[in-house]
C-alpha cells in the first residue's frame, strides 16, 4: 500500500505521536513533519523543504499558544455587560469558546449550553425582553446561521436586541479540505442580512472591536433589533502578543424623542376629543413606561387597547378595554398608535373570505396620530411591515422616551372647563370595564368541567396557584389560549407580560420561555409558560438547556394534539371547495400516537406530571409541579386541552 | 317504485321523528365545528358560543349556510338538514353551568 492517502494517514498518525510527548521515540522522518505537507507519493524522495521541515525537533514548531486572538475577543465581548452567551457548539468557533470558558473563566458571560441554534437565539430574543439587555449568541458559520434564521427573523420582527456572532474563516489558504469549506460563506450574513440591523467581518482585531462595540450600540439603539458579527476562524486561533490592545468605549445614544411641536399638536387633538382612544402595540420596557401610559390615560380618562405585544398597561385597570376594541375603534373621533407597527389592520380589516374583502372600523372622519419608531421600515424585503397606512399626525420618537412629553403637553392643553367631561368619559369607561369582566367570568364557566379541559379552566386553576406569587407569563400567543390569562389575570408589573414571538414563526414558546425564566431567575420571580403542544416539537431541546443549567420554569402544555391554527385553515379551504369536510386533519393533527409529553420532559430530566384530561385532577397536578419549580428546577404539566 | 318512495319518505321524516345527539357529537367533531367552537360549543378565540341555549335548528341552518362574517360556509349537500338537526340535539344536550357562585375559581 503506497497510494497517497495511505502515505497522509502514517504521517498524520506520527505526528499524532510526537505532539502527545513521544519525540524521544525512533526518529524516523515523518514523525517531525507536524506542518501540513502535500500529499506525495511516498516513493518521491523528499525535496529541501521537506528536508528541512522533518528534520526539525518539534521543539522549533509552535505546539502550543498563550495568549490567542479569541482572547482579545473576549476582552471585548466582557466590556459590553453581557451576562450570557446562549450556544450550539460549532468548530468555527472553537477558539473563540475556549477563550470564553477558560481565558473569560464562564463568567460574563456564562456559556448556557443549547441543543439547537433556533433554541440559542430564541432564548436570547426572550431573556433580553425581560432582562432590558441583550444576551449574545455564538453560531456555527452559515450551518448554524441558517439553523438559526427563523428565530432572528422572529427577534427582528418583535424589536428585540441581540448580539450574535458567529465563526467564518475567510481565508481560503488556511481551510481545512472538506468541512471547513462547507462551513464557510464569504458573506456569511448574507443568510440574514434582510433581519438584522447591523453585520461586518471584521478583518483585524481592531476591526472586530469597532464593529462588535458599534453593534451593541445599534442593537439596543430603539427600534431594537438582532445585529451580527462574524468572528473570523483564523483570527481567533491566531497566537497574538500580550501588549495591551485598546478597545473601544461603548457609547449608547439617547433615544430620540418626538418633535415637541408636533406632540404639543397631538395634545390639543386629543384634549379636544369626545371619543379619544389609544391603541398601544411595542411600547412597554420599564416600569415607568407603563406608569407614564397609565397616567397619559387617566389624565383624558381615555381608554387603552393593547395589542398585546408588550404588558403596556395594567390589564384589570378602568381604562385597559383591550376586548372592546372594535366598539372602541367605530366611535372614536382620535386615535392615538403607540408604536403600532400595523396601523393599517388596527383601523381597516380583510376578511378572510375568496374574495378578500375591507373592512374599515373607523369612521372616516377619525383623525389618527402614530407616535413612535415603528413608521419607517429598516429594510423592504420581509414584509413584517404591514400595509401603508396614512396618518395626520406622524410622530418619529420613541415611545417611552416621548410619552412623558406628550403627557406634559397634554396637562398644559387641558382647559379646567373639560374636566367634568372627562370625569363622565372614565364614568363610562368604569362601567362598560364592569360589563366585560362579568361577562368574561360567565364566559369561563362553559365547558368548565369539559374532557378535553377548557382552556379557560386551565387558566383559572393556574392563577389561583401563582396569584400570590410573584410570577410572571411568558412567550406564547395569547390568540392561541383564547386571551384567558390576560382576561382572568390581574397583571400590573411590566415583568409579567411580554408578548409573543414577533414573526409568529413556530417554535419561540419553549425557548423564548427559558431565556425569560433565565432572567427572572435572579429575581426570585415564579415564571409560567402555557406552550402549545405542536410548537414544542420544533425546539423541545430547550426543556434539557433548562434543566441543565438550573432554571426554574414551569412549562404547562396546551395539548389540542394538533396544529391547530393550520387545522382550522384546511378546514377552511375544503369548507369552501365543497369537496369533503371531514379530512382536514390529514397533516394537521398530531396523534396516532399522541405524543406523551411527561415523558418526553422525563428524559431529559425534568419533573413532569400528565398527561391530564380530567379537569378536577388538574389543580392537585398543578400545584406538586409548582412545589417543585418553587426549589429552583423547571417542570412540565401536560394538559389535554380544548383547541382554543 | 314503492319501495323507492317508502324509503324517501322514512329517510325525510326520520330524523325530524328522533334527533340523535350522540350523532350530532359525532357530526359536531367530523365536520370541523369544534375546532373553532369548542367541543362542546363553549366558543373562544376563534368562534363564539353555541352552546348552551343553541339556536333553533333552521337558524343554524340558516347561519352555516350563509355566515354573515368569516365562519366558512357549510353547504346543504354537505351538512343537511337532518345533520343540522342532530348537531342541533347535540348542542341542546349540554348542560347548563354551574352559577359562578359555585364554582370557586370564579366566584368574585
Ligand atoms: C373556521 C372556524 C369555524 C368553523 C370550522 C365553524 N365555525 Fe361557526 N362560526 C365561526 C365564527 C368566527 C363565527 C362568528 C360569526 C362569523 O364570523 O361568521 C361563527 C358563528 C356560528 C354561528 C352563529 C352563532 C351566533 O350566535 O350568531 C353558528 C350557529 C355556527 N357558527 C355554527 C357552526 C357549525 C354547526 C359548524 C360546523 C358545521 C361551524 N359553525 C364551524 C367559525 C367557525
Amino acid at each position: 500500500m503506497s497510494d497517497t492517502k495511505t502515505s497522509v494517514k502514517r504521517r498524520g498518525f506520527f505526528s499524532a505521536v510526537a505532539v502527545g510527548g513521544a519525540a524521544a521515540l525512533t526518529a524516523r522522518p515523518e514523525t517531525a513533519t507536524a506542518q501540513p505537507a502535500p500529499p506525495t507519493p511516498s516513493a518521491t524522495p523528499p525535496g529541501a523543504a521537506t528536508a528541512a521541515a522533518e528534520t526539525k525537533t518539534p521543539h522549533e514548531l509552535p505546539l502550543t499558544e498563550g495568549r490567542s486572538g479569541s482572547d482579545y475577543m473576549v476582552d471585548v465581548i466582557k466590556t459590553l455587560d453581557i451576562d450570557y452567551l446562549a450556544c450550539m457548539p460549532g468548530s468555527t468557533f472553537r477558539g473563540l469558546h475556549e477563550s470564553i470558558i477558560n481565558y473569560g473563566g464562564n463568567r460574563k458571560p456564562e456559556f448556557l449550553t443549547c441543543l439547537h441554534e433556533e433554541i440559542s437565539v430564541a432564548m436570547a430574543h426572550g431573556y433580553a425582553k425581560v432582562a432590558n439587555k441583550p444576551m449574545a449568541v455564538l453560531l456555527h458559520g452559515p450551518v448554524g446561521l441558517q439553523h438559526a434564521s427563523m428565530a432572528i427573523y422572529n427577534a427582528w420582527c418583535d424589536r428585540v436586541p441581540i448580539v450574535m456572532l458567529a465563526g467564518n474563516g475567510l481565508d481560503a489558504t488556511k481551510r481545512r479540505p472538506g468541512v471547513e469549506w462547507a462551513h464557510t460563506a464569504q458573506d456569511n450574513a448574507a443568510i440574514v442580512r434582510d433581519f438584522v440591523k447591523f453585520d461586518d467581518q471584521p478583518a483585524s482585531y481592531g476591526h472586530f472591536a469597532e464593529s462588535l462595540v458599534r453593534a451593541y450600540a445599534i442593537s439596543v439603539t430603539q427600534p431594537a433589533a438582532p445585529v451580527l458579527i462574524m468572528a473570523d476562524s483564523e483570527l481567533q486561533e491566531l497566537p497574538i502578543e500580550d501588549e495591551p490592545r485598546g478597545i473601544p468605549r461603548l457609547s449608547l445614544p439617547r433615544l430620540p424623542a418626538g418633535d415637541p411641536n408636533a406632540l404639543a399638536e397631538a395634545a390639543r387633538l386629543l384634549v379636544a376629543a369626545e371619543n379619544p382612544v389609544i391603541v398601544v402595540d411595542r411600547y412597554s420596557r420599564t416600569q415607568a413606561g407603563v406608569d407614564t401610559l397609565v397616567a397619559l390615560a387617566e389624565a383624558l380618562q381615555v381608554p387603552v387597547i393593547n395589542k398585546l405585544t408588550r404588558m403596556n398597561m395594567p390589564n384589570q385597570h378602568h381604562l385597559n378595554q383591550t376586548f372592546r376594541a372594535r366598539a372602541l375603534l367605530g366611535q372614536a373621533d382620535v386615535i392615538l398608535g403607540i408604536e403600532v407597527v400595523d396601523f393599517w389592520g388596527t383601523v381597516n380589516d380583510l376578511r378572510d373570505l375568496i374574495h378578500r374583502e375591507e373592512v374599515h372600523l373607523t369612521k372616516p372622519t377619525a383623525k389618527t396620530i402614530s407616535l413612535g419608531t415603528t413608521s419607517v421600515p429598516m429594510h423592504a424585503n420581509f414584509q413584517d411591515f404591514q400595509r401603508y397606512q396614512p396618518v395626520d399626525i406622524d410622530i418619529i420618537g420613541d415611545g417611552e422616551t416621548s410619552l412623558p412629553w406628550l403627557l406634559e403637553a397634554v396637562k398644559r392643553a387641558l382647559p379646567a372647563e373639560r374636566q367634568a367631561a372627562i370625569a363622565g368619559r372614565g364614568d363610562k369607561q368604569r362601567a362598560a370595564f364592569k360589563q366585560i369582566q362579568g361577562a368574561t367570568l360567565t364566559n369561563a364557566s362553559y365547558g368548565w368541567d369539559a374532557s378535553p379541559i377548557s382552556v379557560a379552566r386551565l387558566c383559572a386553576e393556574l392563577w389561583d396557584q401563582i396569584k400570590d406569587l410573584d410570577w410572571a407569563l411568558t412567550a406564547g400567543e395569547s390568540f392561541f389560549q383564547s386571551f384567558w390569562p390576560q382576561k382572568l389575570w390581574k397583571t400590573e408589573k411590566v415583568y409579567q407580560f411580554i408578548g409573543g414571538s414577533g414573526g409568529y414563526g413556530v417554535g419561540y414558546g419553549a425557548p423564548g420561555a427559558v431565556g425569560t425564566a433565565l432572567a427572572h431567575r435572579e429575581h426570585g420571580r415564579f415564571v409560567v409558560n402555557i406552550q402549545g403542544d405542536g410548537e414544542l416539537m420544533c425546539c423541545p431541546g430547550a426543556l434539557w438547556t433548562a434543566v441543565h443549567h438550573k432554571i426554574p420554569l414551569l412549562t404547562v402544555m396546551h395539548n389540542n394534539r394538533a396544529y391547530h391554527q393550520e387545522l382550522m385553515h384546511v378546514q377552511r379551504m375544503a369548507d369552501r371547495r365543497t369537496r369533503g369536510i371531514d379530512r382536514a386533519v390529514i397533516g394537521t393533527t398530531i396523534t396516532d400516537p399522541a405524543i406523551d409529553y411527561s415523558k418526553l420532559a422525563q428524559s431529559m430530566g425534568m419533573w413532569a406530571a400528565g398527561p391530564i384530561s380530567d379537569p378536577n385532577e388538574l389543580g392537585a397536578a398543578l400545584r406538586k409541579a409548582i412545589d417543585v419549580v418553587k426549589r429552583g428546577e423547571p417542570a412540565l404539566v401536560d394538559v389535554i386541552c380544548q383547541p382554543r | 317504485m314503492r319501495t323507492l318512495i317508502m324509503c324517501l319518505s322514512v329517510l325525510s321524516i326520520a330524523p325530524a321523528m328522533a334527533q340523535d345527539a350522540a350523532r350530532g357529537q359525532h357530526l359536531f367533531m367530523a365536520d370541523g365545528c369544534y375546532e373553532c367552537h369548542g367541543t362542546v360549543g363553549q366558543g373562544g378565540a376563534a368562534a363564539p358560543k353555541l352552546a348552551p341555549d343553541p339556536l333553533p335548528a333552521e337558524a343554524i341552518a340558516h347561519y352555516i349556510r350563509h355566515p354573515a362574517a368569516v365562519m366558512p360556509p357549510y353547504v346543504e349537500t354537505l351538512v343537511g338538514d337532518a345533520d343540522v338537526r342532530d348537531i342541533q340535539a347535540y348542542l341542546a344536550s349540554l348542560p347548563q353551568p354551574k352559577p359562578l357562585n359555585d364554582i370557586p375559581l370564579l366566584a368574585r
